[in-house]
């Protein structure tokens, strides 16, 4: 184990595992929110469970948050090792007829979710530390004594187009890492037989499907809102 | 056929190089890309000017030792090819076409578009070898019975020549395909077990001391490898990878 963490396949199956981790995260999210759309009281009910079990606040969320940083940091550190690699660029340098955009350009829409995370952060996470941690109010109750959760993620939305261009504009990018990153950190981790087709097809259907279901959802608040 | 060609002359290693254009006649569609440049060499000679630096040797195919990084792509727009086999009828009459060397920071320019590609043979003598007793007693390879879907997997690896096309074609010059095929070749086979472990630690140490950058998996150079090695061969070294840190 030594040298395992020191080199470069090694810096890149440390970037796959935590990418796997956060798709994992992603799945998970995307469950709960959409619970918002067909039933506001279960995403109410799971919303505090998330919110207030020891469990989650305490081990799974500061494992979340290592991982984010982590994978991004990641992220930033293997591209400038990589542009190191070629100090003298091609003048004529035809990478769409090897490699498809979303492959080669992974740290733009990285780049992007980050600064989306930022506003997602400032939205939804600060607000609930805030509440949580400095009024020390865990009941996860409004004024009128009901669950706050359901109407504070519509208020983000309603009335709120900015916000939601941003949003679903975060979502299309999220859509174009994962369409490559899912995939790709299989074939880091070394998986690569008989089985990776229908993996291909898994991945791709999931890096459609749920950034278009996060966007679905946001876009359904606004629209039941107007 | 009247071709513009826009080709990287650099005097040598320390020098600054720059694009040069050249107005080339008389290319006919059934010449080779090398004897295009064979005719371009011809012509400057006659002018008195410095001829252009390629690399070439075979021409037809084997050696690894032709590159050029041809509008773009590494050996050229055709697929599964070397730059010794690009035909000139794959260009159309009046293009302009521009011609780099291999870039990486691994593969100095030693002269125009002459690269220094040692650095491969550096990863190969750190591990691509097996031990054989050679006192007169050495087995035959073939009294040693191998499946046959990892003898043709190790021969299909095995066909690399080591040219560079896969760091070229790389955005992040990396050289994990040709690496990966090296340590696949003997992987798969029985007689590459003895060694298996330090082989494949040493030659992505090596890998990495040279300067490589890191696959992101895109795929590029399996697309413009002129032998077709597969994207599977890096999936197993870093299969290889893992289990030989574990046990080392």
């Amino acid at each position: 184990m030594s040298g395992i963490l020191k080199t470069s396949i090694a810096r890149k199956f440390a970037m796959a595992l935590s990418g796997l981790f956060l798709v994992l995260f992603l799945a998970q999210h995307f469950t709960i929110n959409f619970t918002s759309v067909v039933s506001p009281d279960t995403f109410n009910e799971i919303s505090h469970f998330m919110g207030t079990n020891f469990l989650v606040q305490a081990i799974l969320q500061p494992v979340l948050i290592f991982g984010v940083v982590f994978h991004f940091i990641m992220g930033f550190v293997l591209e400038i090792k990589n542009n190191k690699a070629r100090v003298v660029k091609y003048k004529n340098y035809n990478g769409g007829a090897n490699a498809p955009w979303v492959s080669r350009n992974m740290i733009i829409s990285g780049a992007v979710v980050l600064a989306f995370l930022g506003l997602h952060f400032y939205d939804f996470w600060i607000h609930e530390m805030q509440v949580k941690y400095l009024q020390g109010d865990m009941s996860g109750l409004n004024a009128a004594g009901e669950f706050r959760y359901y109407e504070e993620t519509v208020a983000k939305f309603a009335g709120q187009p900015v916000r939601l261009g941003i949003y679903v504009l975060s979502f299309v990018f999220l859509m174009l890492h994962l369409l490559h990153g899912f995939a790709s950190s299989f074939q880091t981790v070394g998986f690569n037989n008989k089985y990776s087709k229908g993996l291909k097809v898994f991945t791709k259907a999931f890096a459609i499907v749920i950034p278009l279901g996060f966007a679905f959802i946001a876009i359904f608040h606004y629209i039941n809102n107007l | 056929m009247k071709l513009k060609l826009n080709i990287w002359r650099q005097e040598d290693a320390n020098a600054k190089g720059q694009f040069e254009s050249y107005d080339l006649d008389g290319i006919d569609g059934d010449m080779s890309f090398l004897e295009m440049l064979d005719v371009l060499n011809n012509n400057l000679v006659e002018q008195g000017v410095e001829p252009v630096e390629f690399d070439h040797d075979c021409r037809e195919g084997i050696c690894g030792m032709c590159s050029l990084q041809i509008n773009g792509e590494p050996h050229g727009p055709d697929r599964r090819v070397t730059t010794c086999q690009l035909h000139m009828r794959k260009f159309k009459d009046g293009d302009t076409i521009t011609i780099e060397p291999f870039r990486a920071k691994a593969f100095p320019v030693i002269k125009d578009l002459v690269v220094d590609r040692s650095a491969f043979d550096r990863i190969q003598h750190a591990g691509g070898y097996i031990s054989v007793n050679t006192s007169g007693n050495t087995q035959d390879a073939n009294s040693i019975p191998i499946e046959k879907e990892n003898a043709d997997m190790a021969f299909n690896a095995a066909t690399c020549i080591g040219c560079g096309a896969c760091v070229a074609a790389c955005k992040n010059a990396s050289a994990m395909l040709f690496t990966s095929a090296k340590v696949s070749q003997y992987a798969l086979l029985p007689q590459g077990e003895i060694e298996a472990t330090e082989r494949v630690l040493n030659m992505v140490e090596q890998m990495d001391k040279e300067g490589f950058g890191n696959c992101t998996n895109t795929g590029a150079c399996e697309i413009e490898c002129p032998k077709g090695i597969s994207l599977e061969n890096i999936a197993r070294l870093n299969r290889e990878y893992l289990s030989a840190s574990f046990k080392g």
